[in-house]
């Protein structure tokens, strides 16, 4: 009986000397099915296998487990409201919507509840502004650094000029595609170039019309914003005409290797922006394969690790995680909140010797979040498809946007939300 | 000739090309719903999952591959061969007629008599259905169809009318393809419902269910039989546009193109569909060529619906369809 007493009083007295630690829950708002599954697979495929790697290799964050449970939105505005409410009572610590639609839903509701949200190349451009958007993080890179990054590879291609050259913005009709505009307009006055915007309605599986026009009015380059089978019909279309590869630029939402791979070797030359790395040759994929793949823990089968969005998916919890251990460090807690996680993301510096420390040197650009910049670097490079060796390569650096251009976009379309919101800003 | 005149010219083309394709599209609607007065809402669906058969059985895929790896843990993805791609044609094709026989066995069987708002319903659910099961049996990935068709600019068309013009018309070699297979089909349908005991007894079903019935003929052998050609046509569909952007869910919404085509040619008639796809191929390009620039472009997804909805108020039958007479 005695025995028994006491071996109770040790573990009542366990108990209560090492805390409860509960996960660190990043919900992954996940479209497996629908007709953009082909991109939505990978992304969260990649999204898991990291956080898994870290549980597995590393014991998670700071000894505290990750979890992702997904919820699927089928790329559905609606559904992803629902994935939010319903899975912001596990303890989520920030959001990843993964889709641009979703993410206009969650600002107000994920500000008013506390939880960041986390958008890399997606989702509002000026909410780069973190004096007005104090819970939206969307780090490296957003459109309008994308569409600045395609001017200055032109640029570069032209000696740095592009006087009288006749551009085409090719961009799905909707508010994604239409995005880039404003940034391509002013840059166009800037630089001089012709801009004509040719719209695709969704789903974009007919567009001959389009492709006729482009082929009559012969323009130097043309930029692409896709989604879906969009991109597949689009350079499909490219090659028929005959329309110059290398002169058919595509934001990162239209590079992937299933958007190239239809067309053939006839997409071979096809360029695509990126805020991230390429291919498998960093160590981390090494040890992706090693503890996650290899020990059957993988989320998809393994077939996408390498693959452009699967390393995106990769990228985007490297960073949730990275920030997740800087809230850590700052508030000298392991389970920290969703508040706490906020901080981590507004305060996150990323090196390059800490890249090389996560297997991922040269993976991405090094940057500093601050109060006021939610958007880091825009920093973005430019990949080539090689359609025989059915491979994409950087084929550029990443390097910076123009922000004398960007910069005013950005502050203007904020102040009108803050105006319309009555946000006051954050930062002093 | 007027610069401006010839970009009309090669637009109009490629418009027919387009309602050709469109059209293939259509003609399965219209199969199933002259033969038993229902809208198959499932007909995308069906395109999908023809295609993605094809894809699958030419390139090895093991079905359920995804599922039988996460519940046996196993890592298997093909058979580690290749079809032929005539020998993959057939195989699709029959398994097209195995989807025909489940349906009238499982659905329609169950719903002889009943309303058609019913048996419309219940294509709803079908289309739900294969829309998980489709990706479920060969996966969600872009599948590369290659069934050896020529695609591209066709270099005959672009170096005579450049000889004749001074411009090189476009003409797609793939929708060049289309248009002839499209016209075989058409003639083999024509032919099969005038000169064969089926083809006859099928239009006997079209005319009157009841009458037909009374005369011997097994109203569940033409539902398979009409569900299995609709089925062919939906493979034939698929190849087409799968050709063009590869096989994936997202070619389920090529059925919204055969809507306004449906509404123009008449729910019943094949040459309908044939007629509406070329009248809406045709006049969606050169609306998108002629003011589409006016309004902001991308007009071509409501134009071809307002076309439809003009023919409508005038012939709400469609072009071609049959009057309907309800006598109370």
């Amino acid at each position: 009986m005695t025995f028994k007493r006491v071996a109770a009083a040790s573990v009542a007295a366990l108990m209560v000397a090492s805390p409860v630690m509960a996960d660190l829950v990043f919900p992954s708002l996940s479209y497996r099915t629908g007709p953009f599954a082909a991109g939505g697979i990978p992304y969260a495929d990649g999204f898991a296998d990291y956080m898994t790697l870290l549980n597995e290799r590393d014991g998670g964050i700071g000894g505290v487990a990750v979890s992702t449970p997904e919820c699927e939105t089928a790329y559905n505005t609606e559904k992803g409201v629902e994935c939010y409410e319903a899975t912001k009572g596990e303890g989520a610590l920030a959001y990843n919507p993964l889709s641009t639609g979703i993410t206009y839903q969650l600002i107000p509701k994920a500000t008013a509840d506390d939880i960041p949200l986390y958008t890399p190349g997606y989702g509002r451009t000026s909410a780069a502004n973190g004096n007005v958007f104090s819970h939206v993080f969307n780090f490296p890179a957003n459109y309008w650094n994308g569409a600045s990054a395609a001017i200055n590879h032109v640029l570069d291609l032209n000696g740095g000029d592009l006087k009288g050259k006749k551009i085409v913005l090719l961009h799905f009709n909707g508010a994604y595609g239409k995005e880039p505009i404003p940034t391509l307009t002013k840059l166009g006055e800037k630089h001089g170039y012709d801009l004509t915007t040719i719209p695709i309605d969704y789903p974009g599986q007919e567009q001959k019309a389009q492709w006729l026009q482009i082929r009559r009015e012969k323009p130097d380059y043309v930029l692409f914003w896709g989604w879906g089978v969009m991109n597949q019909v689009a350079i499909q279309e490219a090659a028929n005409i005959r329309y110059p590869m290398d002169q058919f630029i595509g934001v990162w939402w239209s590079g992937a290797e299933h958007d190239v791979k239809p067309a053939g070797e006839k997409a071979t030359g096809y360029k695509a922006m990126t805020f991230h790395g390429v291919g498998s040759d960093y160590p981390v994929f090494g040890d992706l394969q090693k503890y996650v793949v290899d020990a059957g823990k993988a989320a998809g089968d393994g077939s996408n690790v390498g693959t452009v969005i699967y390393n995106r998916g990769v990228y985007a919890a490297m960073m949730l995680a990275e920030a997740a251990k800087n809230a850590q460090e700052i508030h000298g807690v392991k389970d920290i909140t969703s508040a706490q996680m906020r901080d981590g993301l507004e305060q996150l510096e990323i090196t390059n010797a800490r890249m090389a420390e996560l297997g991922m040197e040269g993976f991405g650009p090094e940057f500093k979040v601050s109060c006021a910049n939610h958007g880091g670097p825009g920093a973005i490079a430019i990949q080539q498809w090689d359609g025989a060796a059915g491979k994409w390569s950087l084929i550029t650096d990443f390097s910076g946007s123009d922000m004398d251009v960007i910069q005013p976009l950005i502050d203007a379309d904020s102040a009108a939300y803050a105006a319309e919101n009555k946000i006051d800003p954050q930062c002093n | 000739m007027p610069e401006q005149l010839l970009f009309a010219m090669e637009v109009t083309l490629n418009g027919l090309m387009a309602g050709v394709l469109y059209a293939l599209v259509a003609l399965g609607f219209v199969l199933i719903f002259k033969a038993s007065g229902i809208f198959n809402f499932a007909q995308g669906m069906l395109v999908v999952f023809a295609a993605m058969t094809l894809v699958g059985v030419q390139t090895g895929q093991i079905p359920f591959a995804h599922l039988i790896n996460t519940i046996f843990g196993t890592k298997i993805h093909h058979f580690g061969w290749t079809v032929p791609t005539i020998l993959a044609i057939i195989v699709a094709g029959a398994a097209m007629v195995f989807v025909a026989w489940i349906i009238e066995k499982y659905i329609l069987q169950h719903l002889i008599g009943q309303p058609d708002i019913i048996l419309f319903m219940a294509t709803i659910g079908m289309w739900y259905f294969m829309h998980g099961f489709a990706p479920l049996m060969w996966g969600s990935e872009v599948m590369k169809l290659d069934v050896g068709l020529a695609q591209g600019i066709n270099e005959t068309i672009d170096t005579t009318t450049y000889n004749w013009f001074g411009y090189g018309f476009f003409i797609d070699n793939l929708d060049i393809v289309a248009a002839i297979v499209a016209a075989l089909l058409v003639t083999a349908l024509v032919l099969f419902s005038q000169y064969t005991k089926q083809g006859r007894a099928l239009r006997a079903v079209a005319d009157d269910h009841s009458a037909a019935l009374s005369v011997g003929i097994s109203l569940r052998f033409i539902w398979v039989l009409v569900w299995s050609i609709a089925g062919f046509v939906a493979l034939v569909a698929g190849i087409m546009w799968g050709s063009k952007s590869g096989v994936q869910i997202s070619l389920a919404e090529v059925a919204l193109k055969a809507l306004p085509v449906l509404m123009l040619g008449g729910f019943t008639s094949i040459p309908g569909a044939i007629i509406g796809g070329l009248i809406i191929g045709v006049g969606e390009q050169l609306f998108e060529f002629a003011i589409g620039p006016l309004v902001g472009g991308a007009t071509q997804a409501w134009f071809a619906y307002v076309l439809a909805l003009v023919f409508l108020i005038f012939r709400p039958q469609g072009l071609f369809g049959e009057k309907i007479i309800e006598r109370v």
